[in-house]
Order: C-alpha cells, then sequence, then structure tokens
C-alpha cells in the first residue's frame, strides 16, 4: 500500500466537506433565508434532484436540477411523464398537482380535488424519487463491488485474497465472526448470514451516499427504515421455534400469576423490538443531517468570516462524527438483527427453571 | 399566571414544550452514555487486556439509548411542526 495515495485521498476528501458551503443556498426567490424549509427540504424525498442553484445577473434563481421519471396509477390509469413538466407556475400538469413533492389530482386551474371529507385526492404515487433513484445507485455499487469480490475468490481459491477482495474480506469476517456467530451459533448462522451482510453493507453504503453533497438521504426515510426492520421482524418470527413462542405465551421463569401479565407485554414486544430498529436508524440519520445543516445555516443567517471560518471548521469535525455514525448504525441494526434471530431459534435450555 | 405571561410571550406554548422536551432527551442520554463511558474506562484500566471487548460493548449500549433518546427528540420535532 502507498502511503501517500493515501494522504491525496484524505486530501480529496475533505476538499469534498469543505465545498458543502455551497449547498446552503436554497430557493428562496430573494427573500429572507429560511433555515427550517431549507433544512426540510434537504433531509425530505423530492421528484427531482436538485443539484445546485445559482443566482443570474437578473438576481432571479436559476436552479439545477435531474428532473425524475413521474409513476402514477389512478383511475385514469397509468401516467408516466417527466417531472420537468411540473415546471410552470402552477405546478400542475395534465391533471395532476405538485405540492411540497407531494402529487395531488387536480382541475386545470391547479385547484387540488378534494372528496366528501375536505381530504385531498392523490393518485398511487410509484415515481422514482430521489430516494428511489439514490437506492437504485447503492444497490448498483454494490453488486457491482461484491461481484468483484466474489470473482476475487473464484480466481484466488486456495490462494490469499488481491485487490479489492483483500479490502472487504475484513468486513465480512467482522461480520461473520462478531455478529453472526457470537449471536446465531455455529450451527445455524450461514443460513442468515447473507441477510445480515446485505443489511449491514446496504445501510453503510446508503448512509455514506446521504452524506456526499447533494446526496440523497434514503437512510433517513422512514419508509426504508420501516422496510429493513420488518424484513428483520419477518425474518425473526418465521424461524422461530417452539421455545422461542412458549417463552412469549407462557414465560418461564416467572411466578404463575405474573404470565397473564407478561403476554400481552411479550406480544407487543414482538412489534416494538423491528418499531425501535426503524427509529433508531431513521432518527440517528435525520438528526445528523439536520445538525450539519443547522450549522451551516449560522454561515447565511451571519453572513460573516468571523462566523463562516470557525462555523466551517465545526461541519468538517461534525461530518467526520457523521461518518462514524454511519458505521455505527449499520452496525447496530445489524447486530440486533442477529441477536433478535438468534433468540429466536435458540434451543431449549435445561437451566430455565422450567 | 406565569403560564399566562408565557404564553403572551411565546404565542403558543406547543413549541417551548417541543423544546423542553428535546432537552430532557439529551440530557438523559448524555448522563446515561456519560456512565457507560465513565465505567468502561475504569474497567479498561482494571484489566487492559480486555479492553477491546469493552469498547465494542460501550459503543452497543450507547447506540441503544441514543436509540431511545432520539426517538424522543424526533417526537418533538413532529410537535415543534404541527
Amino acid at each position: 500500500m502507498n502511503k501517500s495515495y493515501i494522504k491525496y485521498f484524505i486530501f480529496t476528501l475533505l476538499t469534498l466537506f469543505l465545498g458543502n458551503k455551497v449547498q446552503a443556498g436554497e430557493p428562496t426567490e430573494g427573500g429572507v433565508f429560511n433555515p427550517g424549509d431549507m433544512i426540510i427540504h434537504h433531509i425530505s424525498d423530492a421528484h427531482e434532484w436538485h443539484l445546485w442553484t445559482t443566482t443570474g445577473a437578473d438576481g432571479k434563481e436559476h436552479h439545477v436540477s435531474i428532473p425524475l421519471p413521474v409513476i402514477l396509477y389512478s383511475e385514469k390509469g397509468l401516467e408516466i411523464f417527466s417531472s420537468a413538466n411540473f415546471h410552470n407556475d402552477l405546478q400542475t400538469y395534465n391533471g395532476y398537482k405538485l405540492e411540497h413533492e407531494h402529487i395531488y389530482l387536480a382541475d386545470a386551474n391547479g385547484t387540488i380535488l378534494t372528496d366528501a371529507n375536505g381530504k385531498k385526492l392523490a393518485p398511487l404515487d410509484f415515481s422514482i424519487t430521489k430516494n428511489v433513484a439514490s437506492i437504485f445507485i447503492s444497490a448498483f455499487l454494490l453488486i457491482t463491488i461484491f461481484s468483484a469480490v466474489a470473482g476475487g475468490y473464484k480466481k484466488n481459491a486456495g490462494k490469499a485474497p488481491s485487490g479489492i477482495q483483500s479490502f472487504f474480506e475484513p468486513l465480512i469476517m467482522f461480520v461473520r465472526d462478531e455478529i453472526a456467530i457470537p449471536n446465531i451459533g455455529e450451527k445455524k448462522y450461514e443460513k442468515y448470514l447473507p441477510y445480515l451482510l446485505t443489511v449491514f453493507f446496504f445501510i453503510w453504503v446508503n448512509n455514506l451516499l446521504g452524506l456526499i453533497p447533494t446526496g440523497a438521504n434514503a437512510s433517513g426515510n422512514i419508509a426504508f427504515t420501516m422496510t429493513l426492520a420488518v424484513l428483520t421482524g419477518v425474518i425473526t418470527n418465521l424461524s422461530g421455534n417452539a421455545s422461542y413462542w412458549g417463552h412469549i405465551f407462557w414465560t418461564p421463569g416467572v411466578p404463575l400469576w405474573l404470565r397473564p401479565i407478561m403476554l400481552p407485554v411479550e406480544v407487543v414486544g414482538i412489534l416494538t423490538k423491528p418499531f425501535a430498529l426503524m427509529i433508531r436508524l431513521f432518527a440517528n440519520i435525520t438528526a445528523g443531517h439536520i445538525i450539519i445543516l443547522s450549522l451551516m445555516s449560522f454561515i447565511f443567517i451571519f453572513k460573516s468570516m468571523a462566523v463562516g471560518v470557525p462555523v466551517s471548521a465545526f461541519v468538517v469535525v461534525m461530518t467526520m462524527m457523521e461518518l462514524f455514525v454511519a458505521a455505527l448504525q449499520a452496525f447496530i441494526f445489524t447486530l440486533l438483527s442477529a441477536l433478535f434471530i438468534g433468540a429466536a431459534i435458540e434451543e431449549h435450555h435445561h437451566d430455565d427453571h422450567h | 399566571m406565569l403560564s399566562n405571561v408565557l404564553l403572551e410571550l411565546s404565542g403558543s406554548i406547543t413549541p417551548m414544550g417541543a423544546g423542553i422536551g428535546a432537552g430532557l432527551a439529551v440530557l438523559g442520554a448524555g448522563m446515561g452514555i456519560g456512565r457507560i463511558g465513565g465505567s468502561a474506562m475504569e474497567g479498561m484500566a482494571r484489566q487492559p487486556e480486555m479492553a477491546g471487548k469493552i469498547q465494542t460493548g460501550m459503543l452497543i449500549a450507547s447506540a441503544l439509548i441514543e436509540g431511545a433518546a432520539l426517538f424522543a427528540i424526533a417526537v418533538c420535532f413532529l410537535i415543534g411542526n404541527k
């Protein structure tokens, strides 16, 4: 390993983060800078991928963004078009209106249609939004990298690892030896190791992609974390053996009068464990982004170098912490998933007072 | 009487509740994780060869506590935004 190219790599990484300042400019159309709106805009999903905003000579703001496909299904049928069609004053197109990144059914004037109770009518939205596109990118990245790693194992069968295989082997072995085997056990971990590895690297890569400038906040999207938590919950409960269900419905080792009280507690516990997984990942990643964005808002609120320079340095420090949190949250999610799966398939122990 | 004065000053008592809630949540998390860090340091000082395992356990416990605190933060955020 050449030491000097590690130095250049770290230097490039740092300059990437110092460039963050450009991102804080938000479309205010000449009004007062509103940090709340800017932060919400940055952590939310969107139908186009906003890259940057420049202010022209006439003072008008020009947004540079990649329009993403909009896929809607309603009584009118399936409609697919580019979100660039919404770039008019009313933000309407063909009977749909885009309001705060939600698409509703609207009439020709741009008024949103409501049903009898006043609830806004909306089509089913299957669009490729920024978060979906980011997940596609991370999936493509992971497939490319791990195909290369697998190919490396085939090529180097019996020999020392080389290339990208040698970078990922310690990580994969870490997941196997520190997360899977201690919690699931030597005999049964292999069935669950693919899921644990997938969850670990998928969450880590999505966290990292969210931290780069112009990145999408995919792992801070509650639907993303809910899906992963539901998967863990489904795998845990489908692999539960008689001992696991027995412990839930008729908890051993507690006095008989306590068991009917334990029953609803344990049943709710089946739901709260994946729920906590979901909230933990969502809140950690979103809170991290909000912290960094709030700090950068200081620069635009105070508009002075005396604030700008120390705040930028602090933002670099916080981003380093966010990198750590990205890896830690992936590790925690995987570890807790392994713990729950291990608890579900654990064999009956005779020292359990029953 | 005090609540009326505060209501006048803040316009609405809801965001104040959100702020106080978030502050309390962070207070709890800070105290909890501080204790874990302290015990971890002490354990590592007593038995340096276990330092690796103790550090791993410390990180896991901190992440779990932080999960609970961030749940409270998320709730306060929702209250503040209503």
